[in-house]
């Protein structure tokens, strides 16, 4: 029982770090109907800047703050000049942002080396508590806090205030909105940098998790995040959440009693829900159909 | 006095020039009925007041200033409110919510206006809470015209109000826009006949993209030989 709920805490700790990457990355789709392959590359920087200035000062508080910062600087540059040209053109989207992803992947060889970096967690995030037989690894419960409480804010945000409203109701009619008097672009620019600042700080959270850091974790993770956008439902946060909870729990329990097909089991995941909801858990149906 | 001056629009909408030249005015305190056959250019005359079809050629002023270079947020924040044919109502928002969009002040004006949009519209208060998505055609109209209304706007424009509602619905919305000619400037476009000439004072009809006929509105309701060339009402 207490492997089970070690798992369990596990896969709910991972889930957790998926859905602050997937978040920004339904909300970018459903609003501005643009497919971010960058995305990615926006946790990858938001690790890497987070990790390199907790290591320098030691304050794991200001590391998460600069990986927020490098989320969301890099996500506004992205959007100017990468996103914006594109438009409407999903094609070009995939294209350009899957382009953006590899650059800025090397980029982040480029100033702080290709080697892994390692990363731990602070000291008073370190260590363990005990209950019964069960070891309840802190940092692993900071992670699920942090998604919690995000989550929690994100529906605060989306259903209690009028920016919120406004981001829903950009999901279903752009034009409208922008005729009720409200300037849409810079909509999509707060939902943007929301979405980047939230990758970002997935990204320092990855770093302690899982001891080090490596460039190619942005495709790795972004590719895992498109995942659950798609299983939840695009558009959908409360689909994001519950889909990276399943992707991070069947994940845990797959690695510990099956690993041969760990890395088959989200995929698997996709396809079987995909073909009973093809819109996704919480997605609207009108979005299969397109 | 003029409030909105149209004067010979043109608007492509992908390769089609759809207007070639539409020019009408809307005099402060009038309803100014659009009308015409289907495709004549009525819908897209609106869409482009509001920025939503930009034009290629032509002028648009609003109280004296263009407004035609505007993007549409700024268009509706100068004061001019949008019904659109398809309602435009947020069908995962309740009536609450999509009014709360809607509303750009909390103050007490707006906060009256409201109490009087849900005199005229009961049936809002009483789907407050539901998704627009939820509500029969006639309340999603409802919703549509109150959204519009709630911020003082100086001109409503207002696309087919009646289209695919039962005649009963139709007068209750009729009544309410005649309500509200009292308080603002209203652009209407009309296939009902019989509703237009009720609430309008000035007409324009459009043909084939252009302005081709206008005046009063008595004058048009006597004119049988003008209404069955371009409205097709014997």
């Amino acid at each position: 029982m207490d492997v089970i709920l070690g798992i369990l805490i596990n896969g709910l700790a991972t889930g957790m770090l998926i859905f602050l990457l997937a978040a920004g990355l339904t909300l970018i789709f459903g609003l501005m109907d643009v497919l971010n392959f960058a995305h990615g590359a926006l946790f990858l920087w938001g690790a890497y800047a987070g990790i390199w200035l907790y290591g320098q000062t030691e304050s794991f508080i200001l590391g998460i703050l600069a990986a927020i910062a490098a989320g969301a600087i890099i996500g506004a540059l992205l959007e100017k000049f990468i996103i914006t040209p594109v438009y409407g053109n999903h094609v070009r989207q995939i294209l350009i942002t899957l382009g953006a992803m590899l650059v800025l992947g090397e980029l982040v060889k480029v100033v702080w080396g290709p080697n892994l970096i390692q990363a731990q967690p602070p000291e008073w995030l370190k260590g363990s508590w005990e209950f019964g037989g069960l070891i309840l690894i802190k940092y692993r419960l900071f992670i699920i806090a942090v998604g919690t409480v995000v989550f929690a804010g994100l529906l605060f945000l989306l259903n209690k205030t009028r920016l919120g409203m406004t981001v829903r109701a950009g999901v279903m009619n752009k034009e409208m909105v922008e005729a009720l008097g409200i300037n849409i672009k810079r909509v999509f620019l707060f939902v943007f940098l929301l979405g980047a600042a939230m990758a970002g700080l997935s990204g320092i959270l990855l770093g302690p998790y899982s001891g080090v850091l490596y460039a190619e974790i942005g495709l790795e993770y972004g590719i895992l995040a498109f995942i659950v956008v798609i299983i939840g439902g695009m558009g959908s946060v409360t689909g994001s959440a519950i889909a990276a909870i399943l992707v991070g729990v069947l994940g845990a329990f797959a690695a510990y009693y099956v690993p041969d097909i760990a890395m088959a089991v989200n995929m698997l995941l996709m396809l079987i829900i995909l073909i009973f909801r093809p819109q996704g858990l919480l997605g609207m149906k009108e979005a299969a159909k397109q | 006095m003029t409030l909105l001056k149209v004067d010979a629009i043109e608007t492509y909408l992908g390769q089609y020039h759809i207007l070639q030249g539409v020019s009408f005015e809307a005099k402060k305190g009038e309803v100014t009925v659009l009308l015409g056959r289907n495709g004549a250019g009525k819908t897209t005359t609106l869409r482009s007041v509001m920025g939503l079809a930009p034009i290629s050629d032509g002028v648009i002023t609003y109280n004296n200033k263009p407004i035609h270079k505007l993007p549409t947020y700024k268009i509706s924040n100068k004061g001019i409110g949008f019904v659109p044919e398809d309602q435009g109502i947020f069908n995962d928002l309740t009536v609450e919510e999509n009014m709360k969009v809607a509303m750009k002040k909390k103050d007490d004006v707006t906060m009256e206006r409201l109490e009087w949009i849900l005199k005229l519209f009961p049936d809002l208060k009483t789907f407050w809470h539901k998704k627009g998505g939820y509500l029969s055609g006639g309340q999603k109209q409802m919703l549509s015209i109150a959204r519009s209304y709630i911020n003082s706007n100086d001109l409503l424009l207002i696309d087919e109000p009646s289209k695919g509602l039962a005649p009963i619905i139709v007068e209750k919305v009729m009544r309410s826009i005649q309500e509200m000619k009292e308080k603002t400037t209203v652009i209407l476009v009309e296939q009902n006949f019989m509703m237009a000439s009720m609430i309008g004072d000035r007409f324009y009809i459009i043909d084939d993209g252009k302005t081709v006929h206008s005046g009063d509105m008595k004058e048009l309701k006597e004119d049988e030989q003008l209404k069955k060339q371009y409205l097709g009402i014997a």
